[in-house]
């Protein structure tokens, strides 16, 4: 798909406000971000994003704007810090919030109706505005101002329970999970209700409970407790109807690769591959009935071949005779990866302390109008003045006064 | 409108009516993906898109993934097909066949949006392309889904739903460490390229209303995965960090020095609590102290602590396996229902690790009305799904119809929309095309 560089980005001119806090919500407006929306994070420099806060950091040194969690997924976006404990900034809120068209907030149900900044203190001040909320369990209920974390929310929304081994406990996640299902189905939600606006003049409230979504992901699960009363079952990395199906130690230190065998064509090109060896002749592997009732003896005997071959290797030959297979990547090989690589997936851009930083891609490319980057992740409140001054229109010396009056703190 | 009431918000939703669903009422989409794919779908046709899925004469081979209702193997019973077809219509075709696809290009001239999952060609070689389709209809957004995408050193890679989760970096990062990686026992690598397909989907619907200009969707699924990395990637690119994996534990500290516990054993099950530092821990370290010490199981360092101080940069892991000990004694002391209960009242940081029946007797998802009874009157039985996953206070997005049966909508498309006849049909019918 070519690029058509002169043309204008799909998303030019939508305007947005993201008052969102680790990932949820700046996700949502990431999407938007990269397809060419202005996007005005608003952040409290007393209370800084939790990510501001995270290692990794550039160097290894400590700093609000070194921070590799908070930069990757906040490219192309504009940062304001406003405190709105003053009545001042809480003014600067609402102006932006006229100027824009979407605002996007992860609060807990009250921080935003303390400052006036709920659904219906906006669409007063903003006929037509569009505001995606997305909280933990949604705004309604009696858990809906329980406050928690996507690594927490993974638990409760059951898909835990549903991940890891049988003899084991449920799977705990080596990142917030829920943080990154919830985005893809606001993203959606979001733009139908713009299509909607721009037909009718409507505005809305989009209510977007994080755990809501997450249950979508096991919706098969919840049907078969539902209709024939049983728990889903924990399948390590089996599949109820394909073996071998699974990950397998290959040379090198923690080197793996995922091979999986649907097919009778594609058990033959597995066998071929590891040399045909004697025992796949076995009764007790002709068949996939027969692999299935001896599938532990099998992937013992198939990682005495994979050992011996580097990850890499055993991806590329299996892959040459038919057979899905992939190395399990860690954050080095996705970094590093050809395919990603090749596609440009990262968008490395100078960033004023961090120097070079690859940040995150866009998982789609449009033909006509492709994602693109334009700024590195915004420094905390660098764009403070801008916002004010070229967005809002502020005089430079009404700006000053705000300043020394400490607003953008 | 109906005005909702809660301690610390008021909300007005407009009463929607049966026929609400105008949001996307005119979007048409023609789904002929499979496994990969059915997630997009659904989606849009959640916010009221016409979504009709295209399948092989027969049925599609994602009728065949269990589990089953009563447990029956049967193409017109997987519960998975239920879940990801509801609320769109079906028809039968053999898009290979010359016939079948002369239909198919009728269709897309009625249609918004063709979604595809084929392997990467397949729509080239059937004359299906989005140059082709394009030419009959110019404003047409084809979103096709493929492991790798269209292009690259990977394209024509085979790939299943655990390659996708290996070559996007999540599998890595999961599973206890004196075991492979290991993942979800659900396709949740397609279900991520799903939800991005109708995310750029709805994205390219904005613009082709403001422009009139189609466009073709190269979703890569590795790519949808690859999401899922970005704490591992930065944790390389920054400090030269291979991130591991280490359940039940999870990497903290300013250089990642640290492992704090994600998943504890409770007396009936699991919970997920994690000690967080500085502001964001200190409440609901200091919370569950007193509650410990209510019960005379809080130690002494623990009750002298000031939550506040703790700081990431300078705790120890020596202290976390002290706090560790006493607060896994007093978990396992506890029910889960016990230890959530508690929690919400508390306004502490702790979650239950559910099953589904604590999901589907949560007071929290019965009080926001969220599952939904779907009527399936051919099994003369209605069965509860999870409902809208979205509230829009101009849309509904609940469940209108359960997923089509196979070639259910012939008649309603073929005859109703294309004009073709009886006689027409049934030739169609016996050559196997539809």
């Amino acid at each position: 798909m070519k690029e058509k560089e002169e043309k204008k980005e799909i998303l030019e001119g939508l305007k947005v406000v993201d008052f969102g806090w680790a990932v949820a919500a700046p996700a949502i407006c990431w999407y938007l971000a990269a397809h060419g929306a202005t996007v005005v994070r608003v952040e409290s420099s007393t209370r800084p994003d939790v990510y501001r806060v995270s290692a990794p950091y550039k160097d290894r040194k400590p700093g609000l704007n070194r921070g590799g969690f908070f930069a990757y997924p906040n490219v192309n976006k504009l940062s304001i810090t406003l405190n709105l404990n003053l009545p001042q900034g809480i003014e600067i809120a609402k102006k932006i919030v006229t100027w824009s068209d979407v605002v996007v907030d992860n609060f807990r149900v009250g921080p935003m109706e303390k400052w006036g900044l709920g659904y219906e203190d906006l669409k007063k001040i903003k006929p037509g505005i569009i505001m995606l909320r997305t909280t933990n369990q949604g705004l309604t209920g009696p858990h809906n101002a329980h406050p928690g974390w996507g690594w927490q929310l993974v638990g409760l929304s059951g898909i835990s329970n549903l991940s890891g081994w049988p003899d084991r406990e449920p799977l705990s996640f080596g990142m917030p999970y829920t943080d990154v299902i919830a985005p893809r189905f606001g993203v959606a939600a979001l733009m139908a209700a713009l299509v909607y606006r721009n037909k009718t003049g409507k505005g809305q409230l989009i209510d977007l409970s994080q755990l809501e979504t997450a249950i979508q992901f096991i919706a098969p699960a919840m049907l078969h407790y539902f209709v024939n009363n049983e728990e889903g079952k924990r399948i390590g990395n089996s599949s109820p109807y394909a073996v071998p199906h699974g990950v397998f130690r290959c040379k090198g230190e923690d080197r793996w690769c995922a091979i999986s065998v649907f097919t009778d064509e594609e058990w033959q090109g597995f066998c071929e591959v590891i040399g045909n060896p004697v025992w796949v002749e076995d009764q007790k592997f002709r068949l996939l009935l027969d692999r299935k009732k001896n599938e532990e003896e099998l992937n013992r005997l198939i990682e005495g071949w994979t050992i011996q071959h580097t990850a890499e290797e055993v991806m590329v030959l299996m892959q040459a005779a038919g057979v899905p297979a992939g190395v399990v990547k860690n954050g080095k090989d996705v970094f590093e990866d050809p395919q990603l690589n090749q596609r440009d997936y990262f968008w490395t851009l100078d960033h004023s302390e961090m120097g070079p930083f690859a940040h995150l891609g866009q998982p789609f490319r449009l033909s006509e109008t492709p994602a693109k980057p334009r700024l590195p992740a915004p420094c905390l409140g660098e764009h403070s003045e801008y916002v004010c001054t070229k967005l809002l229109g502020m005089s430079d010396k009404e700006f000053v006064e705000l300043l020394a009056m400490g607003t953008f703190e | 409108m109906v005005k909702i009431e809660t301690s610390r918000c008021s909300i007005e939703y407009r009463i929607l009516m049966p026929g609400d669903w105008d949001m996307l009422k005119n979007f048409r989409v023609l789904d002929l993906t499979s496994e990969e794919g059915l997630l997009c779908g659904k989606i849009l046709a959640d916010l009221g898109a016409d979504v009709i899925k295209v399948e092989r004469p027969g049925g599609d081979s994602a009728r065949n993934r269990g589990p089953f209702y009563k447990n029956m193997p049967d193409p017109e019973k997987s519960l998975f097909w239920y879940a990801l077809n509801a609320n769109k219509r079906g028809i039968t075709l053999n898009i290979e066949s010359s016939d079948g696809r002369e239909i198919v290009k009728k269709l897309i001239q009625h249609a918004d949006c063709v979604v595809e999952s084929f392997p990467v060609g397949y729509m080239k070689n059937i004359g299906l392309d989005y140059p082709s389709i394009k030419k009959i209809n110019i404003k047409i957004i084809m979103t096709s889904i493929s492991p790798f995408g269209q292009e690259g050193p990977y394209r024509d890679y085979r790939a299943s739903d655990i390659v996708c989760m290996a070559m996007g970096g999540f599998l890595y990062l999961c599973g206890d460490p004196d075991r492979p990686p290991v993942g979800i026992s659900l396709p949740h690598a397609y279900f991520f390229a799903g939800g991005d397909a109708a995310a750029a989907t709805m994205i390219a619907y904005y613009h082709r209303e403001q422009t009139g200009e189609g466009q073709w969707i190269d979703i890569s699924i590795q790519q949808s995965v690859a999401l899922t990395s970005f704490n591992s990637v930065p944790w390389w690119e920054l400090s030269q960090v291979i991130q591991k994996r280490m359940a039940p534990f999870r990497l903290a500290g300013p250089h990642g020095g640290l492992v704090l516990r994600q998943t504890w054993p409770c007396k009936d099950g699991f919970i997920n609590f994690i000690m967080g530092s500085g502001v964001f821990g200190a409440k609901t370290n200091r919370l569950l102290t007193e509650w410990m010490d209510k019960e005379a199981m809080a130690p002494e360092f623990m009750k002298k602590m000031d939550w506040n101080k703790l700081d990431a940069t300078t705790m120890t892991q020596e202290f976390v396996r002290e706090f560790d000990e006493y607060a896994g004694r007093f978990f396992l002391s506890h029910t889960m229902e016990e230890l959530y209960e508690g929690a919400i009242r508390r306004g502490m940081q702790l979650y239950p690790v559910s099953n589904c029946r604590a999901l589907a007797e949560s007071p929290q998802l019965r009080d926001r009305g969220f599952w939904e009874e779907v009527d399936h009157p051919e099994l003369g039985s209605t069965i509860t799904y999870p409902g809208a996953w979205v509230r829009m206070s101009e849309a509904k997005c609940n469940i209108r119809r359960r997923a089509p049966l196979i070639g259910e909508h012939n008649q309603e498309v073929y005859k109703g929309e294309l004009g073709l006849s009886d006689e027409e049909l049934g030739i169609l019918k016996e050559a196997g095309v539809i």
